[in-house]
């Protein structure tokens, strides 16, 4: 065992890979974190509609949550890997193929999540606001948005960890990710069990001190509650 | 857009063939590794709550290393990682008989192991401390109040978030094919190369993977209604897919 090979290629794997700076359009957090921003915006707005009377927005976001989550995210990165330059005519660069996928795939996910957080919030609420007199519009803005936001912070986080270990996965269709840095470094190098167990260990420091925070979080919540 | 469909290059020449392996290899992966995720997932997630401060750790440790790894590079890590430290005749013997196979299923077995035993320690925690003591009470060693009481009520327990994770170790053994495991996606992304159909390839991949967890989130929801325990139905409700 040799872990010269990590110091010898440590900014290629932490700034390339992890971070995104260097000649490879890749990274891993200039993937995540742009993923969950939208991923979450889209998210709020199917989580709303699957909550709206209209059946008309109701269903479409049913059938869309059901069905990404009944699909492998790889299943999900070659769909638009290989159908987006069908349907443009021109092939599109990793970065783009990737973030698209990863934020339609998230959506799904994160709009159950934005729906529970509002379901959450006690009924109460809603009778108070239009007893005030707020139309539906308002009232979500105002009142019910903001306190559902703080229920929902502890499956956020959760849901950005699961997010940043499955950008290891855009590696697939070449994106220079950390995973893909350390494939890159290991095809010159042949130290496998090196490599994979160094990128192992930077993954695990960034999901596991967010984990921590997610429990210290709900512990906090739930004395609150008492 | 223009693209003209041809759905008959699912049913000529070998590429039905092609897709029925690869369902069955994705079933075999992932029956496989399901075993060894829900044997090790009731092993540590009952270890998680066992009286002995060691033993807690030691699963907890568990839990914590291989959880929050992605599965991706536990997939590398297995397949390329560990072979080189095993002994020669002993990669020989694996190389000849589908290396890749058996990494996938070490890797999606012990992934699913880790979030496996969350479930079962949440569904041990569901359990009231009184049974445990009445266990104990009656006689019965620490063991024996796990194995008979504390163990198959947590499993009755928890169906619905196991059929989440049952859902989940389905959909990831997709990873498998990044390192050569032919299953599902693999044989479709192969469909794709051989006739470059993408849409037609993709789309047959994607409704075979919804009808897989449909079929799976049917017979886990009749599972749940024959496992209830009367009395405590309302701690487990809501199978989503």
């Amino acid at each position: 065992m040799d872990f010269g090979v990590i110091t010898d290629n440590f900014s290629f794997l932490m700034l390339q890979g992890f971070i995104g700076l260097g000649p490879f359009a890749g990274g891993t957090l200039r993937l995540a974190l742009p993923a969950i921003v939208l991923g979450f915006l889209l998210g709020t707005c199917i989580g709303l509609a699957r909550l709206a009377h209209s059946p008309w927005l109701s269903v479409p976001a049913k059938v869309y949550v059901e069905f990404f989550r009944g699909v492998p995210l790889v299943m999900v990165i070659f769909w638009f890997w290989f159908i987006v330059p069908v349907m443009l005519g021109r092939s599109l660069p990793e970065y783009a193929v990737a973030l698209t996928a990863f934020v339609m795939f998230e959506a799904a996910y994160l709009a159950e999540i934005v729906r529970a957080g509002i379901q959450s919030v006690p009924r109460g609420q809603v009778e108070a606001a239009t007893a005030t007199g707020l139309a539906r519009a308002p009232m979500m803005r105002y009142v019910i948005l903001p306190q559902a936001l703080r229920n929902m912070i502890p499956a956020l986080v959760t849901q950005f960890i699961v997010l940043l270990k499955d950008t290891s996965l855009a590696s697939i269709i070449g994106y220079v990710d950390l995973t893909k840095a350390a494939q890159i470094v290991n095809n010159r190098e042949i130290r496998p069990f090196e490599l994979y167990l160094f990128i192992a260990v930077v993954y695990w420091i960034c999901s596991y001190t967010m984990s921590r925070y997610v429990r210290r979080w709900e512990n906090a919540a739930g004395q609150s509650a008492r | 857009m223009n693209y003209n469909f041809d759905w008959s290059v699912l049913w000529s020449g070998q590429t039905g063939a092609w897709l029925l392996d690869g369902v069955l290899v994705t079933l075999k992966i992932s029956s496989l590794a399901w075993l060894a995720a829900v044997a090790l997932g009731i092993l540590s997630g009952a270890l998680r709550t066992a009286p002995i401060t060691l033993l807690r750790w030691l699963a907890a440790a568990y839990v914590e290393f291989f959880r929050n790894v992605p599965l991706l590079v536990w997939m590398f890590f297995w397949y390329f990682g560990m072979p080189p430290l095993l002994p020669h005749a002993l990669q020989e013997w694996l190389l000849d008989h589908g290396a890749e196979f058996w990494a996938g299923v070490c890797a999606l077995g012990v992934y699913h192991g880790a979030r496996f035993s969350e479930v079962i320690r949440a569904g041990i925690h569901a359990i009231p401390r009184t049974q445990f003591e009445a266990a104990v009470s009656t006689g019965l060693t620490v063991p024996q109040a796990y194995r008979l009481i504390i163990v198959p009520i947590a499993l009755r327990l928890i169906v619905p978030p196991a059929t989440n994770e049952t859902l989940n170790l389905l959909k990831n053994s997709s990873v498998a094919l990044t390192i050569g495991v032919a299953e599902l996606t693999f044989q479709t992304r192969q469909i794709e190369t051989y006739t470059a159909r993408a849409f037609e390839a993709l789309a047959a991949g994607t409704l075979i993977y919804l009808f897989l967890c449909l079929a799976i989130a049917a017979f886990m929801s009749r599972l749940e209604r024959s496992m209830a325990i009367p009395g405590m139905i309302a701690r487990g409700q809501s199978v989503e897919l």
